[in-house]
């Protein structure tokens, strides 16, 4: 396929620099550094307790290497874990933001001045270790919902964190969790009161821009019984030649009745074509339905990275609970994920659905691994699974690890897998047509993603449709 | 005098694929309006010819010219040849998941009216377009909001290709084997929609094995093309002669010739 390889260059749009004085920890991991950061937050003490009992526990433990990804190794203590932009210590209002942020999140299409704020969307705006602008604050708190910094949720609503923190993710979960609990920085903090239907989409978007750091983000979203929430994560960060760690932990709760919707666009920068520098993202992200007829529904459409490694699954706990994972994950250049969920179901009468698109173009390697695991009171449990590849052009790589643990004989289980390739044939078609080789391409990644962008939230459908056009684009000639 | 204008005109045209030589110097005038059917043995080049006439970019050109309305059609990449009016009708049309056929007709469509200048059709106008064209062939819209050929039979793929050739409006109409596969209704389903959209400003390249499609579809000109050559050219009377006798001593007289 000659003219197919020949296209995969598409130049990183979000890979600039934003020139601002930083305050950046000096490289380097240990307990010390846990208590500056911890104290840069201005945390109470058990919060810093927390933390360093994380660290004690990651100390013992070692980073996983049975995912189906190849890297160096990584230097543990050549990580800076704390980078903030130098500004005042406390921010009472948008106008006290440095404009060099503002316009850097302009740059990235997140507008977070009163004026040009997305419609029906609330923005928390997080730059290497500080968030440093949370939208429509106080139009939530009108409903009670509290929608915050991380950080700033640890020292004003110390019983909702300290009540639901490291409950789904427990801080000895895996390594890069462990990690993350000792040493996490920003990211949000969502609580929707009971039979409150949340009135805005709550976003939060990433953007990485020192050098020499990792991301390490924390967030925690707890809808209470009869709520509603949807939410979406964006993230992007510069072009370097180093590979930066992103280690994230994600948590939700759903109690009775209540409903989470979170969505993901991922797009981390890749690397160069030959795989020099790029996102390590090593994410761990989890919900549990701890209550009756409770909901969570992960989408996920993964662009970036070098090397993806996660798996957001649910815990169906509660009697009738609803678990859903939708997966567009794409390899392009010498990219490496190995991502997919896992649904673990203890109550009765609990379903989940997963349907996974992997898309791997240039020489990039895509893994789908999923666990369903039912347990033995899962009296009626269903599981429907769709993992479906796609290739484009010949050095890139599918592979689909499904894993089934069944302990109670009435579940019922499906699972349906798929492998295409676009060739020339599939790219001639439409052009014969009229269609212009990108549109064709266009076209038939979009139909094959199109179970899974349905699920995103409208506004950020298009955002998805056009971010996997340019991740693409060019891939076929 | 549109009658006597030549729309495709090939010369000695000489193709390739994976370095085999298929076609051997083929030459072939169609004027506007007519109906000519390429006949031929199994591995004589009729669907090498069909194919890179719409450019496909697996075949490679060795010699030899095509000029189209005036154009190098050879030079044109294939989505340019499509939106100058060339349509292939696919022995093999692709399946296109998830895919509407009627939002795949209405994208094609609009790249071919943005070419032309036209207005683009948001998709109420598409419709009526839709419906007027399937009154015309006499079909209704059953298979419009399926996927793209996805589970079709073999039968709807070929006459989904037929229902893209009516909405499309091409001045030259490739029809590769059409007819392969098709019991004999669905054959003459086929070809009275041919037979709709046949007009003084369309032409046709009607590539087939087989005679019996040209029972339905009378063809102007028909042409024999024997190991990449056309040895022979005659009137319909020719694809009843070879009904009748077989490939074979046309085969011979190309080799004494």
């Amino acid at each position: 396929m000659t003219g197919i390889e020949a296209h995969v260059q598409q130049p990183y749009k979000y890979g600039f620099v934003t020139d601002i004085e930083s305050e950046v920890v000096p490289a380097g991991l240990n307990e010390d550094v846990i208590r500056l950061i911890s104290a840069k937050k201005g945390e109470p003490e058990w919060m810093l307790d927390w933390r360093l009992k994380a660290y004690r526990n990651w100390l013992k433990m070692s980073e996983p290497h049975w995912p189906n990804v190849k890297y160096g190794p990584i230097d543990y203590q050549a990580i800076s874990y704390y980078a903030a932009p130098k500004q005042r210590p406390k921010l009472d209002s948008l106008d006290q933001v440095d404009p060099k942020l503002i316009q850097t999140f302009e740059k990235l299409g997140i507008p977070i001045e009163e004026q040009k704020r997305l419609t029906g969307v609330a923005v928390d705006a997080v730059f290497d270790s500080v968030s440093v602008a949370t939208t429509f604050q106080a139009e939530l708190a009108k409903y009670g919902v509290i929608f915050m910094p991380i950080s700033q949720a640890i020292r004003e609503h110390a019983d909702l964190v300290q009540q639901y923190l490291g409950t789904v993710v427990p801080t000895n979960d895996n390594f890069f969790a462990a990690l993350n609990s000792a040493v996490f920085t920003d990211g949000s903090f969502v609580y929707v009161p009971k039979g409150v239907r949340c009135p805005l989409e709550l976003s939060t978007y990433f953007r990485i821009n020192a050098s020499s750091t990792g991301q390490f983000e924390r967030t925690l979203i707890i809808a209470d019984e009869g709520s509603y929430v949807s939410y979406l994560e964006g993230c992007s960060a510069p072009m370097r030649d180093e590979n930066q760690l992103h280690a994230a932990v994600v948590e939700l709760v759903a109690l009775d009745n209540a409903q989470i919707k979170y969505s993901t666009i991922q797009n981390w920068y890749p690397g160069d074509e030959e795989g020099k520098g790029g996102i390590y993202n090593f994410v761990t992200k989890r919900g549990k339905c701890a209550g009756r007829n409770s909901k969570i529904s992960w989408t996920q459409v993964e662009t970036g990275s070098a090397i993806t490694w996660k798996y957001p699954g649910c815990i169906l706990q509660g009697d009738n609970s609803i678990g859903e994972f939708y997966s567009v994950a794409v390899t392009s250049h010498r990219q490496q994920a190995d991502t997919g969920t896992k649904m673990i179901h203890l109550g009765k009468n609990t379903r989940s659905t997963i349907v996974s698109k992997g898309i791997s173009a240039g020489r990039g390697q895509n893994t789908y691994r999923g666990l369903v695991k039912i347990m033995k009171g899962a009296e009626g449990a269903r599981n429907y699974s769709q993992c479906d590849s796609m290739l484009i052009g010949d050095k890139c790589g599918a592979h689909t690890f499904p894993y089934i643990d069944v302990r109670n004989s009435t579940a019922i289980m499906e699972h349906e897998a798929s492998t295409s390739k676009i060739g020339e044939d599939q790219i001639f078609y439409l052009r014969q047509r009229g269609l212009s080789a990108e549109d064709a391409v266009s076209m038939i990644v979009n139909g094959f993603c199109k179970e899974v962008f349905k699920e995103l939230p409208m506004e950020f459908a298009v955002e998805a449709t056009r971010l996997l056009g340019i991740s693409l684009e060019g891939s076929v000639g | 005098m549109a009658k006597d204008r030549a729309l495709l005109e090939v010369k000695g045209l000489r193709v390739a694929v994976a370095g085999n030589e298929i076609l051997k110097g083929v030459d072939l005038t169609i004027r506007d309006g007519e109906v000519h059917a390429i006949m031929g043995p199994n591995g004589s080049g009729k669907s090498t010819l069909a194919q890179v006439l719409a450019g496909h970019p697996a075949y490679e050109v060795l010699g030899g010219s095509a000029t189209y309305d005036g154009k190098d059609l050879l030079d044109l990449d294939p989505e340019e040849r499509a939106r100058e009016g060339v349509f292939l009708a696919f022995q093999y049309p692709v399946e296109i998941r998830g895919i509407t056929n009627s939002y795949f007709l209405r994208s094609a469509l609009n790249a071919i009216r943005r070419t032309k200048g036209e207005p683009e059709l948001d998709p109420l106008d598409f419709l009526q377009v839709l419906e007027r064209k399937l009154k015309t062939i006499g079909w209704d819209d059953a298979m419009m909001n399926r996927p793209v050929n996805e589970g079709f039979s073999g039968g709807e793929k070929k006459r989904n290709e037929i229902l893209q050739l009516a909405v499309l409006e091409p001045r030259l109409a490739i029809l590769d084997e059409t007819d392969s596969g098709l019991d004999i209704d669905a054959l003459k389903t086929v070809a009275q929609a041919v037979n709709q959209l046949r007009g003084p400003n369309r032409s046709f390249l009607i590539v087939t094995h087989y005679q019996r499609l040209l029972n339905y579809i009378k063809p102007d000109v028909v042409h024999v093309l024997a190991d990449g050559r056309i040895v022979k050219t005659g009137g319909p009377e020719l694809a009843l002669e070879l009904e009748a006798k077989g490939y074979d001593w046309l085969r011979d007289g190309a080799m004494v010739s």
